[in-house]
């Protein structure tokens, strides 16, 4: 019996739900008067148009819908969108033009201490933050496209922001103009996937202190310092591309203080470095394309417990450098395109050590102007005498079992 | 002066040094291109090419054939002709062959497996440092009568250019590592035909390292237009200038 009422109370809320259609030929004209009008669980369906109002606050549950990408403008005065309450809904708008400032980081939409919420199919332009999570839990940030045409990095913000959250989505977006694509801060358990962040100006990526977090299939590409992930633990890193990152402190993926984490079939290709790790350790790297990169891997001496195994190494200026003669990490098994060694008994592996670390990567790194000599036959003959005889180079960084050919990746 | 030249390019194009050298170099590019899976180890191998047996074949022969010839170029001064228009023209019958000769060698192979900007510009400058060297034949053969003295002062230029200036700046850029030199380098640079050629390549096959922070000043330079446009123009006078002095020099000599 109790069952049954609950039932009935239940398709009784159902059928409270209204719907209210906003837009110039309808009764309610513009959004805020229909949020006003709106209870928890309405949907509020805006149709094509301009609305020019700036600071909307969603502080009830519903779903806020756009018809034919209704525009949102927010004439550079102050943030277009706010969320104040948990389970919204919030797809199919087009926002623009956010106000820039740097005291309260003004956004595209923003959403205060809320769980459940959705922001989905949106086109963001020119704001300040794109969207931003502050305190967020399962939220899902879905198919959005979100651009800007920042100039310096201090007077834009981060495309996707995400602060101290837990469980998010991060799907599908495609970010690109901003300072950093997607930024996380103090963010757990969280999943990024299928995302595109181009031509940022500082990180395609930026991440800290995020634990327990995955990004999957990502496209990396071009931004003005390539991708950051610092001082985190357990991060999974697969199938992501990595590519054209370069300049002064350009990486395609920087580590700092990372530990225990995973980088499984990522590809690196034209950047000034392919990875850079610093304080790194027991991270296994594995089964990744590093091709025609300046430096391959740049491995500080911080590093240690680090495993890189069945990589292909293609084309690169200097496969790997590093600036000490510490080597706590182990290479094993991967294919270098320098490797000149033989295989007598046809099991696949080189039967001499491979030295992936050549002189000319050491002097560069002692003095970077000496990059000039790069190529030179001075240096080509320098080079191969120390291969033989190592003597500035340490004598324990080898890959013991060179394969002979070209992982199929 | 153009029978001069012709007389001058048959007899080198019949010569059979030439012929091997063009063999050799055919052999060395299009084994470097089959026998490597990626087309930018090739490249590597002609480069090396480029900057060490090319300069030396250009060098060594021209001097050669230069003191050979100085019986045909003393007929050639007893006709009414200008020493100015002889002297000309066998540096452009010797240079045209040599760059032929690279051309047919080494120029079909980059423009078959890496026909770019890369190739072309690797062709550019394989040519230009034929010339180069070539001129700088002149000016030592013409600096004395001995023969052999002629192509020791030859081997050394060579020698010098290839391999004792790379060890002088590698000293100079650890000696005063402590000071700002980049621009200092990027200026040193210009002495040497073959490192200015080496960079230009550089600048095309190895972008990425390059435009990081360590190749950064010589990206700003070498890597801009005008960097390019001066750097060509500094291997056109490297070819000019010793062919001018040494032209001054056939001019007033007492043969």
């Amino acid at each position: 019996m109790r069952k049954l009422i609950y039932i009935l109370l239940f398709f009784c809320l159902i059928s409270n739900a209204k719907t209210i259609t906003v837009g110039r030929l309808y009764p309610v004209k513009t959004i805020k008067q229909a949020i006003a009008l709106a209870n928890d669980g309405d949907i509020i369906i805006v149709t094509q148009g301009v609305y020019k109002e700036e600071n909307i606050i969603i502080n009830k549950k519903i779903k806020f819908l756009g018809k034919n990408f209704p525009v949102l403008d927010g004439q550079n005065k102050a943030e277009v969108l706010s969320v104040a309450a948990d389970s919204v809904v919030i797809k199919g708008f087009k926002i623009i033009n956010s106000g820039h400032a740097a005291l309260d980081d003004p956004c595209g939409i923003k959403v205060y201490d809320r769980n459940f919420v959705v922001i989905e199919n949106n086109i963001l332009d020119n704001n300040f933050f794109g969207i931003y999570l502050q305190n967020c839990k399962n939220a899902v940030v879905k198919n959005n496209t979100i651009k800007a045409y920042g100039k310096q990095e201090q007077l834009i913000g981060n495309g996707i922001h995400c602060w101290k959250s837990d469980n998010l989505q991060i799907i599908g977006n495609k970010i690109s103009g901003h300072r950093d694509g997607i930024y996380f801060e103090f963010v757990t358990q969280s999943v990024i996937w299928r995302n595109i962040s181009s031509y940022n100006i500082r990180y395609g990526l930026h991440f800290m202190f995020s634990n327990d977090d995955s990004y999957i299939t990502n496209v990396f590409k071009g931004n003005g310092a390539g991708v950051a992930v610092m001082f985190t633990k357990n991060v999974k890193m697969f199938n992501n591309y990595f590519e054209e990152n370069w300049g002064d402190s350009a990486y395609g993926l920087l580590l700092k203080e990372i530990s225990d984490s995973y980088i499984f079939n990522n590809r690196f290709a034209r950047n000034t470095s392919g990875i850079y790790m610093e304080g790194t350790s027991r991270i296994k790297v594995e089964k990744n394309i590093f091709e025609a990169n300046g430096w391959g891997m740049k491995i500080q001496a911080s590093c240690m417990e680090n495993e890189i195994v069945n990589n292909n190494f293609l084309g690169n200026t200097f496969d790997i450098s590093t600036n000490g003669s510490l080597v706590l990490n182990t290479f094993n098994s991967n294919y270098w395109d320098k490797y000149e060694g033989y295989d007598l008994n046809k099991d696949g592996f080189g039967d001499v050590p491979y030295h992936p670390l050549s002189l000319f990567s050491v002097l560069t790194e002692n003095n970077p102007s000496s990059m000039i000599l790069f190529r030179s036959f001075m240096i080509t003959l320098l080079d191969k005498s120390e291969k033989v005889l190592p003597s500035i180079t340490p004598d324990n960084f080898i890959d013991n079992k060179p394969l002979m050919k070209s992982l199929p990746l | 002066m153009n029978r001069i030249i012709k007389i001058i390019l048959l007899d080198i194009l019949k010569n059979k040094i030439v012929l091997t050298y063009t063999l050799i170099l055919a052999a060395l590019s299009w084994s470097s291109f089959a026998l490597e899976d990626n087309s930018a180890k090739g490249l590597l191998t002609i480069l090396n090419v480029i900057l060490f047996t090319v300069p030396l074949v250009s060098v060594l022969f021209s001097t050669i054939y230069l003191y050979n010839s100085s019986e045909f170029i003393e007929l050639l001064l007893s006709q009414p002709v200008k020493r100015r228009k002889i002297w000309a023209s066998l540096f452009l019958g010797l240079s045209s062959s040599m760059v032929f000769a690279f051309m047919v060698g080494a120029g079909i192979p980059l423009l078959i497996n890496a026909p770019n900007s890369l190739g072309l510009m690797m062709i550019i400058i394989g040519c230009l440092i034929t010339v180069i060297f070539v001129a700088l034949a002149f000016l030592s053969s013409i600096l004395t009568r001995d023969k052999a003295k002629g192509i020791g002062i030859a081997i050394m230029i060579w020698l010098f250019f290839a391999l004792l200036f790379d060890g002088i700046v590698l000293f100079l850029l650890f000696q005063l590592s402590d000071y700002p030199i980049e621009n200092f380098m990027v200026g040193l640079t210009a002495l040497s035909p073959i490192d200015l050629a080496r960079i230009q390549i550089l600048m095309h096959l190895d972008v990425s390292a390059m435009m990081g922070y360590t190749g950064a000043i010589f990206k700003d330079f070498f890597g801009t237009s005008s960097g390019l446009v001066i750097s060509f123009l500094l291997l056109c006078l490297w070819a000019i200038i010793p062919f001018f002095i040494s032209l001054k020099k056939f001019n007033q000599k007492d043969l």
